[in-house]
């Protein structure tokens, strides 16, 4: 017999590896999506499945350009997720292209330039994510109300047609079709001197945030606490954001209550919740110890209100984790963890103490 | 009840320890011959003092101790030294070493062995000699010299004697099975320890797993009112020496030092029963309780192994089935070695051979791409960040490896158990912990040579300085008598004429 020379471990986890990862965080986003869809109609759905089948595409084509084998890269599901996430960012009903130009670039300019899945400094759907907001303001705030709040019905031929020709079949511009996102409507109306509490009396309002994004967000903060239990993520980095999130709305709502909106509203708009457990969570370029995904966290939830409520956009869930991408380097180095028997964290510590 | 401590991370890897059915020991008829390693234990390897053809006895010294961290080799039954040559031996690397080859004659006459009469009567330094001649190294799996370590002269004393019957690799029930079938041989041993080293207090750690040894123990300590069994829950890697401790006293070993630093010694149960024979019954170490284990095994179990029993033979004793198998295992699933040639004998710290089929321990898959997900710094039980370290290990980043202080990381596996991209971490680290000693080796190489180059310039510039001032102090001595009119050439000629005219005026 030929004996096996390999080294120790010679066990492994059973059923881990960067598929179930992957299979699970796609899983934990069904609940989300499937709210989504049931208030917005299928758009997100069909954004999805055709974001998915391209970003596939996309990223075998990254892997033959770069002369790797693509054919289980492409198993391990990484890019669905990719597209996914993005896919779920991106207004329902939003032109194809506008998938087909995000899913390229977070693909491409996100993960392939970098080096391929593990090495991009950046969440790669948060890179498109941003691009688009920049490049196509128009069609990136082409939200449609809830459907309740509209009279008309969208259903998947509806919504095919929408996306793939940008005609509506109601003989009405697509424009016309879109309304303004509760934290549109929250940033626009304290711009014109009204209080958030007489904001919220309007019907795109609903008891506890936004009409249907508090419950796309509850829904998806349930996947997040899916992952939670799984294993698949930690608590640190959606601890951190939202508690830092719900502190410095607090704060500056209990300063001032008639130009800012409270923490509740703040934690159920907008990609508060998908950020905290989908996003940010991206270990890729999230801090590597407990201590720096805490800081990483706290970091995205401070910059998300702060940028709600001073910056130019309604919402900020992508520009904050980006910016906080930025600082991983540096939270890396002053986040080591003191290992068993030793007196300081790192090794260059020890040699400056006296 | 005394509180158990929390320990960093670690992974509850399935124990699979029913499997070789701790508790019995089964029979174990000698091998034909025996392959013994001088190189057991860590330290110097000991120096053959029989020759080939020469007839020993059971219990014969065949090797003796070179230097103080050093312990013989015995043998283990009567027979003729047929070979003295390098041989395969068990080591990660798959090295070859000096063995000495004895092939039995199936008599198994055995020297006159005789113990101390009382052992509390007796000095402290006759007691280690006595471990020492027998031969004691840590049979837990590191094999450390035992008189070396009872021996330690630390600024404080020891107060805690730990018997260590964790045993928290799966499959592994060599420990579990010495604390049921010998447990008073291991109290009595670990009082034996205690006594020699001073300790007031002998803790008997055994996981929760098993409930039978730690029964056995109790049982066997009631009449002892310093021992105490303590257990505490399964989790891997909680039976390293740092990570028990911490777990029991709450204290944590200071890196690089040892648990003696701290005032506490660690012993294996076997290790225990090892130094209560060479004591009582002043029996050298010439075999131990092994674990026979794995799928691929007709008949797993517990045997009493002699040293030097090559591991191919103890393999067939248990109806092993090649067929299904591709690996043998040296030790536990989670640090044991693949085993390169069956030749390759039992030693010391031969706790478990591991026989498993190809579909109970798969081949290693295929490498992924690192994505951080962190689950490895979640499961470090030395509080590391193992993805940075992999990182920093690939980049060949010498100085970041120590930053992130990679000479703490144990090898114990948990990472690498848990890594969804089944990357070999340990391989990497273990790698890159050589590059790091030999880069420390070379600079303390060139340091010494730097010291001893400059010592030398010194030196030349010190004799040069000599000759020049002496050259000096004699040109100035030369001027000074030319001055004085006290030519050294005119003397020299007046000499040389006076010479000759002395000459002249004999011829």
């Amino acid at each position: 017999m030929s004996l096996l020379h390999v080294s120790s471990p010679h066990i492994h986890k059973p059923f881990s590896s960067v598929e179930q990862v992957m299979k699970q965080v796609l899983l934990a986003t069904i609940p989300g999506v499937l709210v989504m869809t049931w208030f917005f109609g299928p758009g997100t759905l069909l954004n999805i499945i055709f974001g998915s089948a391209l970003a596939l595409g996309f990223e075998a084509w990254a892997l033959w350009l770069r002369g790797k084998d693509f054919k289980s890269p492409l198993k391990d599901h990484s890019v669905i997720v990719t597209a996914t996430l993005l896919c779920i960012a991106l207004p329902p009903y939003a032109p194809w292209w506008l998938i087909a130009v995000g899913v390229g670039v977070s693909v491409l300019l996100g993960k392939h330039v970098f080096g391929g899945l593990g090495y991009n400094p950046f969440n790669p759907a948060m890179v498109a994510y941003v691009l688009l907001l920049i490049s196509f303001p128009v069609e990136m705030t082409r939200w449609l109300p809830v459907v309740d709040l509209s009279n008309i019905d969208i259903t998947f031929a509806t919504a095919l047609q929408i996306i793939f020709t940008e005609q509506s079949p109601y003989q009405i511009a697509v424009d016309s079709l879109s309304g303004a996102t509760p934290l549109d409507i929250m940033k626009t109306q304290i711009g014109l001197a009204q209080t958030p509490e007489l904001i919220q009396q309007n019907s795109a309002f609903g008891l506890l945030a936004g009409q249907g994004w508090q419950w796309v967000n509850i829904w998806f903060a349930i996947g997040g606490l899916f992952l939670l239990y799984r294993k698949v993520i930690n608590w640190h980095i959606p601890f951190a954001m939202l508690f830092a999130l719900t502190f410095i709305s607090l704060i500056t709502w209990l300063i001032s209550p008639e130009t800012t909106a409270s923490p509740l509203f703040h934690l159920l708009s907008g990609g508060t919740m998908i950020g905290a457990f989908f996003i940010a969570t991206d270990p890729v370029s999230a801090a590597t110890s407990r201590q720096g995904k805490l800081l990483y966290g706290a970091g995205i939830g401070v910059l998300v209100i702060l940028i709600r409520n001073l910056g130019g956009y309604p919402d900020a869930v992508a520009f904050a984790v980006l910016l906080m991408n930025l600082c991983v380097p540096l939270l890396d180095i002053v986040s080591v963890p003191r290992p068993v028997g030793q007196t300081t964290a790192r090794a260059d510590e020890r040699k400056s103490a006296p | 009840m005394r509180q158990i401590f929390d320990i960093h991370g670690g992974i509850h890897p399935p124990e699979r320890k029913e499997l070789s059915d701790p508790g019995f020991v089964m029979d174990c008829p000698p091998p034909s011959k025996l392959v013994l390693p001088v190189t057991q234990h860590i330290g110097a390897p000991a120096r053959p003092i029989v020759e080939v053809g020469d007839t020993v006895l059971g219990g014969q010294m065949i090797a003796e101790a070179q230097g103080p961290v050093s312990v013989p080799v015995h043998s283990p039954s009567s027979g003729t030294v047929t070979a003295i040559a390098s041989r395969a031996v068990p080591h990660a690397s798959g090295m070859t070493d000096t063995c000495i080859e004895i092939t039995l004659d199936g008599r198994c006459e055995w020297i006159t062995c005789e113990g101390v009469a009382d052992w509390r009567a007796e000095s402290k330094a006759v007691l280690l000699d006595r471990v020492r001649l027998a031969g004691v190294a840590g049979l837990g799996g590191a094999g450390f010299p035992t008189a070396i370590k009872l021996a330690s002269d630390r600024a404080i004393g020891i107060h805690t004697l730990v018997i260590n019957g964790t045993e928290c690799e799966p499959y592994i029930t060599a420990d579990d099975t010495v604390m049921q079938c010998f447990a008073r041989e291991v109290v009595e041993g670990a009082e034996i320890l205690a006594h020699m080293v001073g300790a007031e207090t002998i803790l008997l750690a055994v996981e929760d797993n098993k409930h039978e040894a730690a029964e056995a123990m109790k049982d066997a300590s009631a009449h002892l009112a310093s021992a105490e069994v303590v257990t505490f829950p399964t989790k891997y890697p909680s039976g390293g020496e740092k990570q028990l401790i911490e777990l029991l006293l709450n204290v944590q070993v200071p890196s690089g030092g040892i648990p003696a630093d701290i005032g506490v010694l660690c012993q294996n149960p076997g290790t225990a029963m090892a130094v209560r024979a060479a004591l009582i019954d002043g029996k050298p170490l010439t075999d131990r309780i092994t674990t026979l284990t794995g799928m691929a095994l007709g008949k797993p179990g517990n045997r009493r192994v002699m040293l030097g029993t090559p591991i191919g033979e103890l393999l067939a004793l248990g109806d092993f089935n090649s067929e299904t198998s591709d690996r043998v295992i040296h030790g536990g699933p989670m640090m044991g070695f693949a085993v390169t040639d069956l030749d390759m004998p039992v030693v010391k710290i031969t706790n478990c051979v591991l026989a498993p089929t190809r579909s109970e321990i798969p081949p290693p898959q295929p490498q992924q791409a690192c994505i951080r997900c962190g689950l490895c710094a979640e499961v470090c039980p030395a509080s590391l960040l193992p993805q940075q370290l992999y990182w920093f290990a690939r980049a060949k980043d010498q100085e970041q490896l120590e930053r992130h202080n990679l000479m703490d990381c144990i090898e114990c596996g948990a990472c690498a158990y848990v890594c969804p991209s089944h990357i070999p971490l340990v391989q990497y680290y273990r790698s890159a912990k050589g590059s790091m000693r030999e880069a420390s080796k070379e600079k303390l190489r060139s340091d010494n040579s730097r010291v001893r180059f400059e010592a030398r310039q010194e030196r030349l510039e010190r004799e040069t300085a000599a000759r020049d001032a002496k050259r000096a102090a004699r040109k100035a001595a030369a001027e000074a008598r030319l001055e004085a009119g006290d030519d050294p050439v005119q003397a020299a000629i007046e000499r040389a004429k006076a010479k000759k005219a002395q000459q002249e005026g004999e011829q």
